[in-house]
């Protein structure tokens, strides 16, 4: 008899979703200026969940001057008070973690296991983090009393909806800043329920605004005028529209944008945790992460033996009800997502790479995708080169350190990389070698507040996250 | 030994000092990681009874005490065959562990029954004696009826780098046990490192081991997660490599039904469902099974059971 | 209120102050205690008056607690840190009629002085997982090596209190200390001891550790001795010492080469630096081979 887990679903009462949500301006909820709106819906049901109010340039205009306007305070406050906002929305965060887990993970379609166990706590460690530093730029390294920018406009992706806030607003207001943010138009309901734990800290009005919205909204913020900082998260294409549009202003940029990380893994490699570790690299939140190691080089004298525990292992895989607390592998964030990453999976076996799945059953409705690996890929084929931000995996293979290197540098992206080997000079020589912001060694997709993250070439460039992440938003 | 797996790495102390320093290295953040990530599992109501009954199915009941008399012996016996005197569909456990002169009462008390009798051997814990002390014990105890018999291995022989005399030392106490099946005990608590026990773990397979156990429960740190989810691993790919199955048994600190649990979804998404059998694995424990009883109750009637309700024994 | 509870004025209970040690609440070994007064000469409560064993005694809970508060994450001490300042808003009244009695101030002037001294520790919480970053880093050799440089806690780290600002200057010593994974042995203000001795209260329901922080109250010269010349205490704050005990405990630290910082008054009320925090932080620097790709030395 198998050893069959009974569904375990985590309370959905324990969030309380309205029926429709305004934009957050200047400490209120509101109406957009035109009234249209948006629905937003659950990626493993296609269920409606809220109706939520469409921010058009007028409402990023009202936006950008409650920031503006908030800012006089916010950046004269002693650091000491603006660390302690921040420490109480860290509190409130973990005070309503289950909440917003389940919240995000009916908004999002990643499991539950994932917003709990990682989201949720990266999201409060982040403020907590930055709220320490508010009181202590003067021991930042960048002088004495380093000045804050302004209006930061911040333009966050889908995949960590919660998360990409945190990154974004910690530092903004830890330096002094203050924000108008645009959730992604799939996932625009936790930055919404931020709103509300602004507002249980006290945080004075204006200092954080939520607009929902296309990219067009996104666009508008960007180009508005009267923002002084720019930070976006999301596609490699559209972070250079952005590069284009500030040209020539006075506005600092951020961008993380896309990547194919490579993930190494040599004959000496602590096996059965280099599986774990392609397994997190790659199907962690279903592969929709800009760091993701979408390419597996693996040293060939090893590739049967790696594959076949690998195989074995992605059969244990458990994919379906993202609420379900034994649930590993969730939904697909939209259907246009799905669309792409089928199209770019049809091209990889199109091209001649083979293509294997482990057995598993899809859920009849919601935006689904089995874990995919292609073999026999080469650095010619479109899966070792897009892209494909879905769990999908291009395994490569290499004779030599020197050809792990130039094959994983072989890209025009640079975000993150992996390297799995006992031998410890070995990972330091790699590590120097290869041209990522992040290298991960004997583990992969390691996220600390404390840890400067960002990438090289196309993927974008400065830093979030650590010491570093506050020079995004200071005057130096 | 004939027909023995991997025969040729044992030919030398060097080549199976190679051979065992040749496994892939285990890196123990990621490791403890996996296994931590594993006890986040959620196994409610149906998935539940079946761990909850699979788990009493596979202990080990166990008294090891320098205290133990025959009087105690016949009661843990009658626990091992009606776990629960208020319900008869309650499995009974797998086996009882006694030291070898409890054997005979044991048996006696056990007779006509499937429990098995095991018996730990080779100067247990500490298996410090003279080799033939040790198969002198094996002998007497297989002797007086035992179906299985849980060694130590020579630990000290082991952190100096002498593999071969423990190896040879499981393979001679394997041949005293005839008919009976062998568990080998590492003490992974002493072993200290991931490497030492996943070398061990081959090292006890090669040797014949039918079943290779963590611990005597004698030590700080006895079964944990992740030296269980290694030596599954071990046992996982022994079969791949040889096709002999070889059966687990984490033994010591596991006192709750919630880590049982925990435990049997290691054996389930590691090493995989033919594993799910008391054949091939076990718990060495003694506390684990009335907690296993209570929840068993509180999963029947709705309400939480109380210490009161199951025997102490 | 009936006519009968109107015939007199409640009598209130008073708190048997003791001390800190272990996580625990235990009075003097030696069953002393002094009189504490107010800056009127008021009498305010009898506080122990501990001996060297107490000091050897804190000094063994603190090297028990320091290996697992050491080794927790920095993130961690920064949440407990953080809890601290919690507990002592809600806590605020009672310490501002300590500081008020034990330092001779107003109300609102010791109200100010705890609002502070929470900001205080609210300072230091953000402090656990930054220090490393201020004052470590990657050195760039002339080598194929990679070099890190981290800083790490000294071990347990004797604190004198200062004898006049009992509850801030208390906690502007002991919370950098802790902050960095010191464990620590405190001797309260001589004359004010009450607001350390209750912190321990607040400690004591805080998240930290036993061990971690203990409070000794008595006499400074008699107890400093001791844990100056301990050999088991690898630091020690000389700021409640005046100077010539100040010598003294410098030339006795100087058996075990304890990291010594040396009394210098300071402005409790400014934004404290990050002298405190270093004081008692060891620099450890790691070497490892870099080397190069392979023998081949090819480009791909």
């Amino acid at each position: 008899m198998a050893f069959e887990y009974a569904p375990a679903p985590e309370s959905r009462s324990v969030v309380d979703i309205a029926p429709s949500y305004g934009l957050f301006i200047d400490g209120e909820f509101t109406d957009a200026a035109d009234g249209k709106v948006f629905k937003t819906v659950s990626p493993s049901t296609e269920e409606v969940l809220s109706e939520v109010a469409l921010a058009g340039p007028e409402d990023v205009d009202r936006a950008v001057k409650a920031a503006r306007k908030a800012f006089v305070k916010w950046s004269a406050l002693p650091g000491a008070e603006r660390a302690k906002y921040l420490f109480r929305i860290a509190r409130i965060i973990q005070e309503r973690s289950r909440e917003l887990a389940v919240l995000e993970t009916l908004d999002n379609g990643k499991p539950i296991r994932e917003t709990r166990d990682a989201d949720l706590p990266l999201v409060a460690a982040h403020f907590f983090y930055y709220a320490g530093w508010a009181d202590k730029l003067d021991h930042a390294g960048y002088g004495a009393n380093p000045r804050p920018l302004g209006v930061a406009g911040q333009v966050i992706p889908w995949n960590f909806p919660l998360l990409m806030l945190a990154w974004k607003i910690a530092p903004a207001l830890a330096t002094g800043n203050t924000v108008v943010l645009k959730p992604a138009e799939t996932t625009p309901l936790s930055a919404l329920f931020f709103a509300d734990i602004c507002r249980q800290a006290g945080l004075p009005r204006g200092v954080v605004n939520i607009l929902p919205g296309y990219g067009d909204t996104g666009a508008a913020l960007v180009r508005h005028e009267d923002v002084d900082k720019v930070a976006f998260t999301g596609s490699t294409a559209v972070g250079k529209a952005i590069a284009r549009q500030i040209a020539g202003t006075r506005k600092k940029a951020t961008l993380e944008l896309g990547g194919k990380g490579a993930n190494i893994v040599f004959d000496d490699a602590p096996i059965d945790q280099a599986v774990e570790g392609i397994v997190t690299g790659i199907f962690f939140n279903q592969g929709q992460v800009c760091c993701a190691g979408s390419r597996l080089l693996v040293q060939e004298s090893v590739q049967d033996e790696l594959l076949d525990s690998l195989k074995r292992r992605l059969s244990t895989l458990r994919i379906g009800d993202p609420l379900d607390k034994n649930t590993d592998l969730g939904a697909i964030n939209s259907a246009e997502q799905l669309a792409r990453i089928k199209t770019l999976a049809d091209a990889g076996e199109a091209e001649g790479a083979e293509r294997w799945s482990p057995q598993c059953e899809l859920p009849s409705s919601g935006y689904w995708f089995a874990p995919t690996l292609f073999t026999n890929v080469t650095q010619a084929h479109t899966v070792a080169r897009d892209e494909i931000f879905g769990p999908v995996l291009s395994v490569l293979t290499f004779r030599t350190p020197d050809e792990a290197v130039a094959k994983a540098n072989n890209t025009q992206y640079g975000l993150s990389a992996g390297i799995w080997t006992e031998k410890g000079s070995r990972i330091l020589a790699v590590a120097n070698k290869l041209r990522a912001g992040v290298v991960w060694a004997n583990t992969f997709n390691k996220f600390d507040p404390t840890s400067p993250f960002g990438g090289y070439k196309e993927s974008g460039y400065g830093r979030e996250g650590g010491r570093h992440g506050l020079e995004a938003y200071l005057d130096v | 030994m004939g027909g023995a797996p991997l025969a040729d790495v044992t030919s030398s102390d060097s080549s199976l000092r190679r051979f065992l320093h040749g496994l892939p290295g285990v890196d123990a953040v990621g490791l403890e990681a996996r296994a931590a990530s594993l006890g986040t599992r959620s196994i409610k109501t149906t998935a539940k009874a079946y761990a909850i009954d699979l788990a009493i199915s596979m202990i080990d009941l166990t008294t090891l005490e320098g205290a133990d008399t025959a009087g105690k012996v016949r009661s843990l016996a009658a626990k091992a065959l009606h776990p629960d005197p208020t319900d008869r569909t309650v499995p009974t456990t797998a086996a009882l562990c006694v030291y070898p002169d409890m054997v005979p009462t044991a048996v006696a008390s056990l007779a006509g029954s499937d429990v098995k009798v095991a018996s730990v051997a080779t100067a247990f814990p500490a298996g410090r004696a003279a080799l033939a002390v040790k198969l002198a014990d094996v002998r007497d105890a297989v002797a007086a009826g035992a179906d299985e018999i849980d060694m130590v291995i020579d630990r000290g022989a082991f952190l100096a780098g002498h593999y071969l005399k423990v190896y040879e030392e499981i393979v001679a106490v394997k041949a005293e046990c005839g008919a009976a099946r062998l568990k080998v005990i590492f003490e992974t608590g002493e072993l200290s490192t991931y490497d030492n026990i996943r070398r061990a773990s081959w090292l006890g397979m090669v040797a014949g081991a039918d079943f290779i156990k963590t611990s005597t429960g004698k030590v700080a740190v006895n079964a944990t997660p992740a030296n269980t989810l290694l030596m599954l691993e071990a046992v996982r790919d022994f079969r791949a490599q040889t096709g002999v199955q070889v059966g687990v048994k984490p033994a010591g600190g596991i006192r709750t039904s919630k880590d049982a649990i925990k435990f049997l979804v290691l054996v389930n998404e590691t090493a995989g469902e033919d594993w799910l059998d008391n054949h091939w694995f076990r718990f060495g424990a003694s506390s684990l099974l009335n907690d296993l009883l209570m929840q068993r109750q509180k999963l029947a009637t709705g309400r939480y059971s109380g210490p009161d309700y199951v025997t102490v024994d | 209120m009936s006519e009968s509870e109107r015939q007199f004025e409640r009598l209130s209970v008073f708190k048997t102050y003791k001390l800190y040690v272990g996580g625990k609440f235990p009075r003097s070994e030696s069953g002393r205690v002094y009189e504490v007064s107010d800056s009127k000469g008021r009498w305010l409560a009898n506080a122990p008056q501990s001996s060297r064993k107490d000091a050897r005694d804190a000094v063994s809970a603190a090297r028990k607690a320091f290996g697992g508060w050491s080794g927790a994450t920095a993130y961690n001490r920064g949440q407990v840190l953080y809890r601290v300042a919690e507990m002592l808003e809600g806590r605020r009244e009672q310490f501002t009629a300590e500081v008020a009695a034990s330092e001779g101030i107003s109300k609102s002037k010791a109200a100010a002085v705890v609002s502070a001294t929470v900001d205080r520790w609210v300072w230091y919480a953000g402090w656990t997982d930054k220090i490393g970053q201020v004052t470590g880093g990657a050195n760039p050799v002339a080598g194929p090596f990679f070099n890190l440089s981290t800083p790490e806690p000294s071990g347990v780290v004797a604190v004198l209190a200062p004898q006049d600002s009992s509850f801030l200057g208390l906690v502007s010593v002991v919370a950098p200390v802790i902050a960095t994974g010191n464990t620590a042995v405190v001797i309260a203000s001589e004359s004010a001891p009450l607001p350390a001795l209750s912190l321990g209260e607040v400690l004591a329901t805080s998240d930290v550790p036993g061990g971690v922080v203990n409070i000794l109250s008595g006499r400074t010269a008699e107890l400093a001795a001791p844990l100056a010349s301990h050999q088991d205490v690898n630091g020690i704050d000389l700021y409640g010492a005046d100077e010539s005990l100040a010598k003294e405990l410098e030339i006795a630290a100087a058996d075990n080469l304890k990291r010594v910082l040396r009394p210098s008054p300071m402005d409790f009320s400014a934004a404290p630096g990050t002298d405190r925090l270093t004081a008692f932080l060891e620099t450890k620097t790691v070497w490892h081979p870099t080397g190069s790709l392979g023998a081949s030395g090819s480009g791909y």
